[in-house]
């Protein structure tokens, strides 16, 4: 164990030490562990690479690291090479030997391992020369692919904790006036003026105060805060520190959503490592300041991302809201002053600290200020982790980034702030991206989730889909959200399956203002969204399931049917042998049928299909 | 008292859930759900044994922790089976198909989501996004995700886990 550093003096002289013993010329292979890449197999890339460069006499240690999402999760595992920056797609174990012989040890690229431009066809050696990344601005991300979230010393080499020595030396005044100076707003999706928040915590009564990190990351299809917790854990923690110290916190919690079992390893280790440094406990960096954090797991409900359920699940029950009469900060955790802030939102804080509230104010609109991250999901090419200013536009993110829609299909909406949030469709794709925009069209910048959807993707099975993930979210304790929401589903339901008029959809409109109008916490009142949203851009799509009984994206299992274009089918008689209910019948080389009454339109026909000749209308 | 706490379960495991307990502070009720998790890891679901002790440790009506035991989808009361396959229905799954690989897992293990096949072989559940979202849809068969998954694939992926129960 390292000894506690006594002072920013020691700090400074051990991250000296560290570069001293560190060659930035070296070489240095860095495979991507994040959620999607460990998902194709990276963890044993890492393992292999580990294994080989062994054989080689690499001093691994030195020369490979496990990182955390780089962004470009579509084409992982990624692999990038420092310092070169040579950037390696879809890398199997059987490409390893090659990269550790001639990349790690000869310096050269493997051609047929780059990226390759769909627009020029040209390969791309470095992340500057692939589009998806030269159009962001990546300022919390960036280090991700530099450092080996599991190593404090990584950490520190990069600079790390010195925004925190920083504030020492401004004391706890000057840092909370640069935090409010900077516009930061929470990133957990109200868009709360950071520093307001911490002003009204500090100035409340009461000589024990909190301070807590929202990792619950509720958003489904939305993994931002998971990859800063995973990638770069102590870039959160140094900004709780900051956060401590301005606002007077003795002790912290991180509550993580315990879906991200690698997340909650990440956070704790980092804690004990800062905690061993003397960066956390009695006496911070021998500063005044003492302060600890520890981490708590959630237990799966949405509703617990709430500030005030979240309390209560940190005091050991159940996650139901309170109403906000008082607020968190005055009467928070255990009755005591609280401030929440989100994982992202504490992430900026050291770089506000340290590079200053102007530098954050470049960046942005006016009122949204600094970087967002974006995780760009669904219908898109280029599928992963963006980090672009505020005011981007949806345009700029979904085709300029992500590479537009795949398979030439056509766009057809963007759902962004989570099941909160609502669709916006082709029209609004110049929309800045920024909190009150979003709003004003309907929607709503959230946590950052970005979920695009094409052609082939029904608004009304979309708009059903969250009121069933909320009605089995909500946490029953109020009977608008409670009942309202359930009888939402169940309207939707009948739409989706054929059973919907326009007397339906009358309905759904009045009852959503009901729902919307009496729930006790935001997530009823804001449950509303994807359904209004959809009917207010969509209605023409809700109008041929209830007049037409037609599903016009052919996804509404009542109303389509499964056939096989004679024209394309070749006989091959794969989807035959593979159907569960044996509901495909032909002759071998001749074209095949679908009986209409025994198939269940499981879509494996689909699937298997080498000729695409099953059609669904 | 004690004999209907021993009820279903031996002093083993009695004594495992205790060594559990022993990393909270009696009385915290704010270790409620971390120590609630970790129980579940050892037995994978919550014994009705380990939760009177869960409450007994951190000084909580047994109400409580059932309360919140019941509560969040995280915690099994029920014994689960030796496999678990389970589907991620967030949203970017979701748009890619997720409901129709559930259908078929579903359908090929005969039982629903949060249930069980009858000889404990395979557990069917739905979780509302892992972070792996950019390469959805998403199954995870015992902890090993896989991405971009079809319901072909999903079909044979459950063949294979039920099957592996037959022979053994
Ligand atoms: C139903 C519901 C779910 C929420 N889930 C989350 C979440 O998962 N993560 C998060 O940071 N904020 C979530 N919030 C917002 C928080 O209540 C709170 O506003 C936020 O954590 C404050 O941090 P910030 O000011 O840094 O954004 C949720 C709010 C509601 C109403
Ligand atoms: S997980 Fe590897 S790039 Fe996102
Ligand atoms: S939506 Fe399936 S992993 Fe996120």
């Amino acid at each position: 164990m390292t000894a506690r550093l006594a002072g920013p003096r020691a700090l400074t002289r051990y991250r000296e030490a560290l570069t001293r013993a560190r060659d930035p010329g070296r070489r240095v292979v860095s495979v991507c562990v994040g959620t999607g890449c460990r998902a194709n197999g990276a963890r044993e890339v890492y393992a292999a690479l580990r294994a080989q460069a062994e054989k080689h006499g690499v001093a691994c240690e030195e020369q490979s690291r496990a990182t955390g999402c780089l962004g470009f999760c579509q084409c992982g595992p990624l692999l990038s090479v420092a310092p070169e920056g040579i950037v390696y797609q879809h890398v199997r174990v059987a490409d390893v030997p090659e990269i550790v012989e001639r990349t790690l040890l000869g310096g050269e690229t493997v051609e047929r391992l780059l990226y390759v431009d769909p627009a020029t066809g040209r390969p791309c050696r470095t992340e500057e020369e692939i589009p998806f990344y030269h159009r962001q601005q990546r300022v919390l991300l960036r280090d991700n692919a530099l450092l080996d979230p599991t190593s404090i010393d990584d950490y520190i080499a990069l600079g790390g904790y010195s925004a925190l020595c920083r504030a020492f030396e401004m004391g706890p005044v000057a840092v909370l006036e640069e935090v409010k100076r900077s516009g930061l707003r929470g990133r957990g999706g109200a868009g709360f003026p950071t520093g307001r928040k911490w002003e009204a915590c500090r100035d409340a009564a009461g000589d024990l105060r909190y301070v807590v990190c929202n990792a619950d990351e509720g958003d489904p299809g939305a993994f931002m805060d998971d990859a800063l917790l995973e990638g770069d854990p102590h870039s959160v923690l140094e900004g709780m520190i900051i956060g401590a110290f301005a606002i007077g916190a003795r002790e912290g919690y991180v509550y993580v959503r315990q879906e991200y079992p690698v997340a909650v390893e990440r956070i704790t280790r980092a804690i004990d490592q800062a905690r061993d440094l003397g960066l956390l406990g009695e006496s911070v960096l021998g500063s005044d300041l003492s302060f600890d954090v520890r981490v708590s797991r959630g237990g799966g409900a949405f509703v617990c991302g709430e500030a005030s359920a979240m309390m209560a699940s940190l005091e050991g029950r159940r996650g139901v809201p309170r109403r906000r009469i008082i607020h968190l900060s005055e009467r928070g955790l255990w009755g005591r002053p609280t401030n929440l802030n989100n994982v992202e939102t504490w992430a900026n804080v050291p770089q506000i600290v340290l590079r200053g509230a102007d530098w954050f104010r470049s960046m942005g609109t006016e009122r949204s200020t600094g970087t967002k991250i974006f995780s760009l999901v669904g219908k898109v090419n280029d599928t992963g982790l963006v980090e672009v200013p505020m005011g981007a536009t949806l345009r700029d993110i979904i085709f300029g980034i992500g590479g537009g829609i795949p398979g030439g299909k056509g766009f057809k909406a963007v759902q962004t702030g989570g099941p909160s949030g609502g669709c916006l469709p082709a029209e609004k794709l110049d929309t800045p991206v920024d909190f009150d925009t979003l709003v004003a069209e309907g929607s709503m910048m959230g946590s950052g989730g970005m979920i695009v959807m094409d052609e082939d993707t029904c608004m009304v099975d979309v708009a059903r889909y969250f009121l069933r993930f909320l009605a089995s979210e909500s946490c029953g304790n109020c009977t608008s959200c409670r009942e309202g929401l359930w009888r939402l589903r169940d309207l939707l339901g009948d739409i989706a399956e054929g059973r919907g008029t326009r007397d339906t959809i009358a309905l759904i409109e009045e009852l959503a203002d009901t729902v919307k109008a009496t729930s006790l916490c935001a997530l009823g009142t804001s449950a509303v969204n994807p359904v209004l949203s959809t009917l207010r851009h969509f209605r023409d799509e809700y109008l041929a399931h209830v007049d037409d009984k037609r599903c016009p994206a052919a996804v509404c299992k009542a109303l389509i049917t499964f056939s096989i274009d004679p024209d394309a089918c070749n006989g091959c008689t794969l989807c035959a042998a593979r159907c569960p209910q044996g509901a495909i019948s032909g002759e071998k080389r001749q074209p095949h049928t679908i009986a209409p009454e025994l198939c269940i339109k499981c879509g494996i026909c689909r699937d298997v299909c080498p000729r695409d000749a099953v059609r669904v209308h | 008292m004690s004999a209907d706490r021993e009820r279903g379960v031996t002093a083993r495991e009695l004594r495992r859930i205790a060594a559990v307990l022993a990393r909270y502070p009696q009385g915290d009720a704010g270790s409620l759900v971390n120590a609630l998790h970790d129980v579940q890891a050892e037995f994978r679901y919550l014994p009705e044994a380990a939760l009177c002790e869960v409450a007994d440790h951190l000084g909580l009506p047994r109400a409580q922790v059932y309360g919140v035991a019941s509560f969040y989808q995280g915690f099994h009361l029920e014994p689960r089976g030796e496999h678990t396959c389970t589907v991620c229905m967030g949203t970017a799954c979701h748009v890619r198909g997720a409901a129709r690989l559930l259908e078929t897992i579903e359908r090929d293990a005969g039982v629903g989501a949060g249930g069980t096949t009858p000889d404990l072989k395979l557990t069917v559940e739905e979780v509302n996004c892992v972070g792996a979202c950019a390469i959805g849809p998403l199954v995870i068969v015992d902890g090993e995700y896989h991405g971009h998954m079809t319901a072909d694939r999903v079909s044979r992926l459950v063949a294979k886990l039920l099957g592996e129960g037959a022979s053994r």
